[in-house]
């Protein structure tokens, strides 16, 4: 049973903006809930290396390559910082890796679809990670104490992604017609994949309710979603492409801009698996862990011989 | 314990000196099995933009933390002292510099 004077004193941290931490009590539902997204949220950062690792070795120059290579190993930091904020919740670095490999945990459906030329890198950096940013930024004020500290590390970090991305964008919707093309097809594809990301919407979304009062989420997926919209159709404009969406339209009373409807027959698909690289993004990870047992073996006994030698002298 | 395979190492915590002359503050924690390798991965992961000019890095299990339930036994009592702090004090009418 838990107790109720725990829980409002909890909850009277929660509304005065205040931070829950580690040893802190919360209730089991909280501790839950957090272990899911965080986890969720590490194994995206983790997985999303996959689509732009493929492009390290055919990156267009020098300059190109060194970018990509910087980006991707952000975001496997990315990914450690948030699985050590998971960890202080009680749950193991072993455990959370076999969840992703199980299939117990999830990771964003995003990084379910490939990367088939330059200029989806482009579209990633720019789109995906400026998706992301927009949540990123939302969570920086989450209730729980590691989570928001590693948001803000995060936030800080991911400017530059999105602005290398859309760099690319620009570049190439600036070249030749061919490359114009290639800019407008990677839009094309990466927009309501993008849209997509911030979850279904508020009438329907599983996990909301409780997450709101416990500021674990500070908006709503549509509230997100709209601004991330309102942002990028001018960013759009000003490199001369055009966002897939015949609907799209200000709304001058609103403010804001209107937009059609997203599939969400596909984003279903996707979620339960039959995206189009599902498969192949957890066997390269699975088969990744595997490869590296003998390097994790090796440290630990090489840890414990020193741990001997200390002893004997 | 998990086995050897899947054993990723003890979780160390990691302080960060941001710049000389100021404290090191802590950044966040990563897995290592060793002190050098703790060193290494806490470089790598918190210090890509030279966020640093020193590193600590000590292992979790190491640290003594107080509770939560014993932060009113600690430093309530404290609230009861104003006279440790400057304010209390009433200083004499046109002084200066102090
Ligand atoms: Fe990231
Ligand atoms: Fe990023």
């Amino acid at each position: 049973m838990e107790n109720v004077n725990h829980l409002e004193k909890f909850q009277a941290v929660i509304d005065a903006d205040s931070k829950i931490e580690p040893k802190d009590w919360m209730p089991e539902d909280y501790r839950k809930h957090l272990i899911r997204q965080i986890s969720q949220h590490a194994h995206s950062e983790v997985i999303g290396m996959q689509p732009e690792g493929n492009w390290i070795t055919r990156a267009p120059s020098l300059r190109a390559k060194l970018i990509l290579l910087a980006k991707i190993q952000d975001e496997a930091g990315h990914g450690l910082y948030l699985y050590s904020a998971c960890e202080t919740l009680g749950i193991s670095r072993e455990e959370l890796i076999e969840q992703l490999h199980t299939g117990k945990a999830k990771y964003s459906s995003i990084f379910n679809y490939p990367a088939v030329t330059w200029a989806d890198i482009g579209a990633i950096g720019w789109l995906v990670d400026g998706a992301a940013i927009v949540n990123q930024i939302s969570l920086q004020r989450t209730s729980y104490g590691p989570y928001s500290r590693a948001m803000i590390r995060i936030c800080k970090e991911e400017s530059f992604h999105q602005r290398q991305g859309y760099e690319i964008m620009g570049k190439l919707a600036l070249g030749t017609p061919e490359q114009k093309e290639m800019a407008q097809d990677a839009l094309n594809r990466w927009w309501w994949p993008s849209l997509m990301m911030f979850g279904p919407h508020d009438t329907d979304s599983p996990h909301s309710g409780k997450a709101m009062t416990w500021r674990i989420k500070r908006e709503s997926n549509d509230v997100l979603r709209q601004r991330f919209i309102d942002k990028t159709v001018q960013q759009t404009e000003v490199i001369g492409l055009k966002i897939p969406d015949d609907k799209l339209k200000w709304n001058e009373t609103k403010g804001v801009y209107e937009h059609g409807e997203i599939d969400w027959e596909e984003f279903n698909q996707v979620i339960n698996g039959n995206g189009p690289l599902n498969k192949i993004r957890l066997a390269n990870h699975i088969s990744a862990h595997e490869n590296g047992a003998w390097v994790r073996e090796a440290a630990n006994a090489y840890a414990a011989k020193q741990k001997k030698e200390v002893l004997v002298a | 314990m998990s086995n050897t395979k899947d054993n990723q190492g003890q979780l160390w915590e990691v302080f960060v000196q941001a710049s000389p002359g100021i404290p090191h503050k802590h950044s966040g924690s990563v897995h290592a099995t060793d002190k050098e390798m703790a060193l290494q991965n806490a470089r790598d992961l918190y210090t890509r933009r030279s966020e640093g000019t020193s590193i600590w890095v000590v292992p979790s299990s190491a640290i003594v933390a107080s509770a939560p339930e014993d932060s009113g036994m600690l430093f309530d009592p404290s609230n009861d002292k104003p006279y440790r702090h400057p304010t209390f004090y009433v200083m004499p009418e046109g002084a200066k510099n102090i």
